[in-house]
């Protein structure tokens, strides 16, 4: 599984920090989320996809 | 009430009004038009205030996609805007809610930084204080008290106040202000002297700021302001903005909440007897999705044309959203009117969908976690004094709740 982060389009909601936050963490100045593990385990896999479903902004991407 | 002033009205007379009644008896749940509308369609016209008549959105799945669509504005100065109330003569756009990007987005973006999940984490032991404090107060008070005046609004008005760098001494003053300018039925004018007299304030305040810059939001602001980033009147306006919000819809789901779980008292029970974290942040998504206390719908106008489940709206066509019946849409949410502890609620829209989905969630869930932690455990025998049909609630206002709780133990 691999993941992004569209920064342009993230509104630091926060919520995929909330559904996986060794996957994703926030910019210290701004909020914008930054992807920590780009290629997360197996195990990780349905939190980073509840990550992606939740996102307001729709701006993670999940490659299976 | 205002005349109608809509050049576009539908003289069909079967569309229903909004917003909706809720019915008697039922003060938990969404207004019975609301399910009707759900059930009839995807998009069902209703008629406003101002006698225009917007599309109405209910099903889950169409509002996320709709407030998710760049193609929707939520500019409140846009023709076919389907206002809740009369815009006040200054338009007065209270911040950045009522803007889209990149203006929302520029905006928006100077004002996160202390709402991550990270820096609210960080403030949890000092909301805690907070919680243990006014429950120590108010046990060692009167019975039986008023649970929103001793706890429900303090907690939050503290804690943006400290946030923000907004004298709490102030509280009367800016609770009272932020409850007009809520009002549904508020007139424009006393909306727009409300707003006006808040926007005075926070533009004094960031003044003062100026001067004196301390570790608060405000300064961080005023910074702005002096860098010229952003200009006074912006920085006072996203004051007002965080102030209203941060206060006003967490002390209705903390009281509102509480009246919930009082009157289901096997989930109660649960929150009390089980000391289990996982239960709590299951418990707050939930209270968050059955009450859904912003009940105004979320409002937008179509830029272009959009299809929506097969029907087409128009350009320039208003669009009502209210998140209160998608939260309760069988589709996202089996068995929806039950409130289930159990229930995995993340997904609900209670914060909105969006670019302009709540700025600050995170900080509502860590206070209403502290809260339904912490005041059950530590008022046992908490129970209302009142019959809960004679309870006050507000019908009258864009947040649902209760005006009182008389509570006792």
């Amino acid at each position: 599984m691999k993941v992004t982060v569209d920064q342009d389009t993230c509104v630091a909601s926060g919520q995929c920090v909330m559904a996986a936050e060794d996957v994703f963490d926030q910019r210290d100045e701004d909020g914008i989320a930054v992807v920590l593990e780009p290629e997360p385990s197996p195990e990780r896999a349905a939190d980073v996809r509840q990550a992606a479903a939740v996102c307001p902004a729709l701006a993670i991407a999940v490659q299976e | 009430m205002a005349e109608a002033t809509s050049s576009v009205a539908d003289p069909d007379t079967s569309v229903p009004e909004y917003p909706m009644a809720r019915s008697e008896g039922c003060p938990f749940d969404p207004p019975p038009g609301l399910y009707d509308l759900q059930r009839s369609g995807p998009l069902e016209r209703v008629r406003l205030w101002d006698g225009t008549a917007p599309w109405l959105v209910t099903r889950y799945a169409d509002q996320r996609a709709l407030l998710a669509d760049p193609r929707v504005s939520a500019d409140v100065t846009r023709p076919g805007y389907p206002s809740p109330s009369a815009v006040p003569e200054d338009g007065n756009r209270v911040g950045f809610i009522l803007m889209d990007d990149p203006e929302h987005a520029r905006l928006r973006r100077m004002v996160t930084a202390p709402f991550t999940v990270k820096r609210v984490a960080a403030m949890r032991p000092a909301v805690q204080r907070i919680v243990d404090g006014l429950i120590e107060d108010m046990l060692a008070g009167p019975k039986p008290a008023d649970l929103v005046e001793a706890f429900a609004l303090p907690v939050p008005s503290l804690v943006i106040c400290e946030l923000l760098g907004v004298p709490y001494s102030d509280h009367d003053f800016f609770q009272s202000e932020s409850r007009t300018v809520i009002k549904r039925d508020a007139t424009p004018e006393d909306r727009g002297a409300a707003l006006r007299r808040l926007g005075e304030y926070l533009h004094g305040l960031v003044g003062r700021k100026l001067a004196a810059p301390q570790d608060d939001l405000l300064s961080g602001l005023a910074e702005r302001v002096q860098a010229e980033e952003l200009t006074r009147q912006e920085a006072a306006q996203i004051g007002v903005l965080l102030l209203i919000a941060g206060h006003e819809t967490t002390a209705n789901m903390i009281a509102l909440g509480t009246l919930t779980l009082l009157e289901h008292p096997d989930q109660l029970a649960r929150l009390r007897d089980e000391d289990d974290p996982a239960l709590v942040f299951r418990a707050v998504e939930e209270l968050l999705r059955y009450l859904n206390i912003t009940h105004n719908g979320r409002r937008r106008v179509a830029l272009e044309d959009i299809e929506v489940a097969g029907q087409v709206v128009r350009a320039g066509e208003g669009l009502i959203l209210p998140n209160d019946i998608a939260n309760r849409d069988e589709e996202a949410f089996p068995d929806p009117d039950r409130l289930d502890l159990d229930r995995d609620a993340r997904h609900h829209v209670a914060f909105g969908f969006g670019v302009h989905q709540c700025l600050g969630q995170s900080l509502a869930r860590m206070e209403l976690s502290v809260v339904y932690s912490t005041l059950y455990r530590r008022i046992p025998t908490l129970r209302l004094a009142e019959d809960v049909q004679r309870l006050p609630f507000k019908h009258d206002g864009s947040v649902y709740g209760v005006h009182e709780l008389p509570v006792t133990w």
